[in-house]
């Protein structure tokens, strides 16, 4: 690096860069957040739905699988698991119901997590609420 | 070592290492669940032993990170430690806060976890990497605090080198943005949204002004080129940092609910991701080809070229692989993304703090450098774990290839767990150089007590730093 481009320029550069970035990026960040309505499916946002999220979180469902492309990578992807299922909550509750205790010999298992029915009716919610998100349609297809 | 508190990092640099084998051996385990599928079912379930394993990762680097710290900042500084007691108080909370979070994973199930923390009053559990107790969160805010404010003091009491001013703004702005951890709205696009200010911006934003202040400090002491020369360097790598990287967080908007121009914003400015990267890499080979002296610790100048060419692999090439949004379509997490998490943490975060300890490690004991056979040894684990990693990598995306393929791309697209059983070939290939991995691990902890040969024993005594 010749001369001509000086470390005080290096510098304003990392300084001026970054801070004029990262002011766009907040910009951004407005803009997505004032048309995010059209989008986010917040309209189906119930107490229930929120008491899905939470068991959702407080079982960590997260670590076995994905939620719009984004978690772990060891089991079905759940965004779009209503449709997959039918559009039928009763179908995702069932399937959440019916896990052995011990699992499958074999094969990869999901815990039996003991929900009343309730829980299972808010998680169910909760996963049809996540695939009413507008997702520029993805996943590719019903697989996920 | 020139100040005597740099002797504070060595129990962090202890800590890393020893919650690095952990952190592997849980990789084993999530390895063979993803062929065996009952493995330690349902005693160990795949979700807690993945928490194990990424939440060790990133509290081992940390540990890193601040052992770092503690070791170049007063020699920059040309002082010492403001508090060497206070970094010594928060090594203890950190090791008992950290170590109580994981026994909490394995012996309660999550969901009591979550229960016996009150988790319900303030709610930030159980998303990805962020799956600590509240309460654990605020102990993290804590500690990186009181090591902020005794970093800081040190650097602005003392001599402002460009490597201690990069190093404390990249630690300041990974305390600041850990703070999103605490943010977990009910809508699930703003939670992702925000989310990913923790996790992108740490990797692609702060943690790498921290990994390019530590390379620039290693390769000034190893290869003796005049500073600012240096200096120079780094600021340009960090601009290219911050200028690509900020926006391209949006490379993860594509799919989560967000407006579809993030696919451009996020294309363009992620495409360009790679650039500080390739630039590490020319700069490492560069400096090192100009070097005014020859350092005897060939191991540590082998780590600081190996971090710049690994970081440059699978943070710039298998990033850029999947970051264009017509690609990222049908790779999405998938084993793509998989692969290229691996590579890029081991090769960017994974090996830097392998570079500092290689580097300070002989320093905080009296030497310039291990003895001669310790390095060999050192070298060898270099190669285990480097060759290894590339192997998962290259696993991996064999993987994810043919799962885009039967599972997305296809004309007939086959389910999930269907898929799965068709390529567990590869997992098992996966694992068996996790083995290697742990392997070059445990060749590596070797490193650190091997005596020097007859012969060398006395030079070695002498050659005090
Ligand atoms: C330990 C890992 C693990 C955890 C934790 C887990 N699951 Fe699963 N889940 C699986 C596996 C594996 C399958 C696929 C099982 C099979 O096909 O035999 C699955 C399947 C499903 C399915 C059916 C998907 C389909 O397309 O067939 C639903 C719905 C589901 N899980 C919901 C949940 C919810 C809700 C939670 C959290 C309360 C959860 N899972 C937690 C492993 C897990
Ligand atoms: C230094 C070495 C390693 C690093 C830095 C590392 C890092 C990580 C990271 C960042 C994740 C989360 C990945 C993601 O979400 O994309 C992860 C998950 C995982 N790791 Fe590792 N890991 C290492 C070694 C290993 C080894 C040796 C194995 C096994 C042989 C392993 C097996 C796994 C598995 C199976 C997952 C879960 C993937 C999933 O979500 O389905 N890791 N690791
Ligand atoms: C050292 C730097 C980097 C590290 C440690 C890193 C690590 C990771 C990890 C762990 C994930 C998975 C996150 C999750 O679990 O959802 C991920 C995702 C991703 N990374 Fe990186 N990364 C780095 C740099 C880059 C760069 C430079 C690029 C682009 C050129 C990139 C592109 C991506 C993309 C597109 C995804 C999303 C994958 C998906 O859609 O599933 N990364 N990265
Ligand atoms: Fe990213």
């Amino acid at each position: 690096m010749a001369e001509v481009f000086t470390k005080n320029m290096a510098r304003n550069m990392y300084y001026g860069g970054g801070l004029f970035f990262f002011l766009l990026f907040l910009g951004l960040t407005v803009d997505t957040e004032l048309s995010a309505p059209e989008r986010d499916n917040r309209g189906a946002i119930t107490p229930q739905v929120a008491l899905g999220k939470k068991l959702w979180e407080e079982n960590n469902c997260i670590g076995c699988h994905s939620l719009l492309g984004e978690g772990a990578y060891y089991a079905p992807e759940l965004g779009n698991v209503y449709e997959r299922f039918g559009n039928s909550t009763i179908a995702i509750k069932a399937y959440i119901r019916g896990r052995p205790k011990e699992g499958i010999p074999g094969r990869r298992s999901m815990p039996q997590f003991d929900f009343s029915e309730e829980e299972l009716d808010a998680l169910a919610e909760f996963l049809r609420y996540a695939n009413g998100i507008d997702t520029a349609n993805w996943p590719p297809n019903i697989q996920g | 070592m020139k100040y005597p508190s740099q002797a504070v990092a060595k129990p962090y640099f202890v800590a890393a290492i020893a919650l690095f084998i952990v952190q592997i051996a849980f990789g084993l385990i999530l390895g063979m669940q993803y062929v065996v599928g009952d493995f330690l079912f349902p005693e160990i379930p795949f979700n807690v032993a993945r928490m194990v394993h990424t939440n060790l990762l990133i509290v081992w680097l940390l540990f890193g990170f601040f052992g770092a710290a503690y070791y170049l900042v007063p020699e920059e500084a040309q002082r010492d430690l403001y508090s060497p007691k206070l970094a010594t108080i928060l090594f203890w909370v950190f090791l008992v806060a950290g170590g109580l979070t994981v026994l909490g994973y394995l012996l309660v199930p999550y969901a009591t976890l979550a229960e016996i923390t009150g988790n319900r009053f303030f709610p930030t559990m159980g998303r990805e990497f962020l799956e600590q107790p509240t309460i654990t969160k605020i102990g993290i805010v804590i500690v990186a605090l009181g090591f902020l404010y005794n970093i800081s003091m040190t650097v602005l009491s003392g001599r402002k080198t460009v490597v201690n001013v990069v190093l404390l703004s990249g630690l300041i702005g990974l305390a600041l943005f850990f703070l999103f951890a605490f943010y977990n709205p009910v809508n699930l696009v703003d939670d992702k949204y925000y989310w990913w200010w923790v996790v992108h911006l740490w990797v692609e934003g702060v943690w790498e002004l921290i990994l390019g202040a530590i390379l620039a400090y290693v390769l000034i002491k190893t290869t003796g080129v005049d500073r600012e020369v240096i200096e120079k360097w780094l600021y340009i790598i960090i601009a290219m940092t911050l200028i690509t990287g900020i926006i391209g967080t949006g490379h993860h908007y594509y799919w989560i609910g967000t407006p579809v121009y993030w696919q451009w914003w996020g294309s363009i400015f992620s495409a360009l991701e790679p650039i500080p990267f390739f630039m590490m890499t020319v700069f490492a080979f560069n400096m090192v080809n100009q070097r005014r002296r020859d350092h005897p610790n060939k191991a540590a100048v082998l780590w600081a070229m190996g971090t710049a060419v690994m970081a440059f692999l699978g943070a710039g090439v298998w990033g850029f692989l999947h970051t264009l949004s017509p690609v990222n379509f049908y790779t999405h997490g998938t084993q793509i993304t998989a692969a290229h998490g691996h590579m890029a943490f081991y090769g960017a975060y994974v090996m830097i703090v392998l570079t500092i300890i290689s580097y300070a490690w002989p320093k905080m004991h009296g030497r310039e450098a291990a003895n001669p056979r310790a390095q060999v040894v050192e070298m060898w684990s270099f190669w285990l774990m480097s060759v290894s990693m590339v192997f998962i990598t290259l696993f991996l995306t064999a993987a994810g290839v043919l799962q885009v393929w039967m599972q997305r791309y296809s004309e007939t697209p086959e389910p999930f767990m269907v898929v799965q059983e068709k390529i567990a070939l590869f997992y098992w290939m996966r694992e068996a150089a996790g083995v290697v991995f742990m392997v070059g691990l445990l060749v590596y902890v070797a490193s650190f007590f091997v005596k020097p040969g007859a012969a060398e024993a006395p030079a070695a005594a002498e050659a005090q730093a």
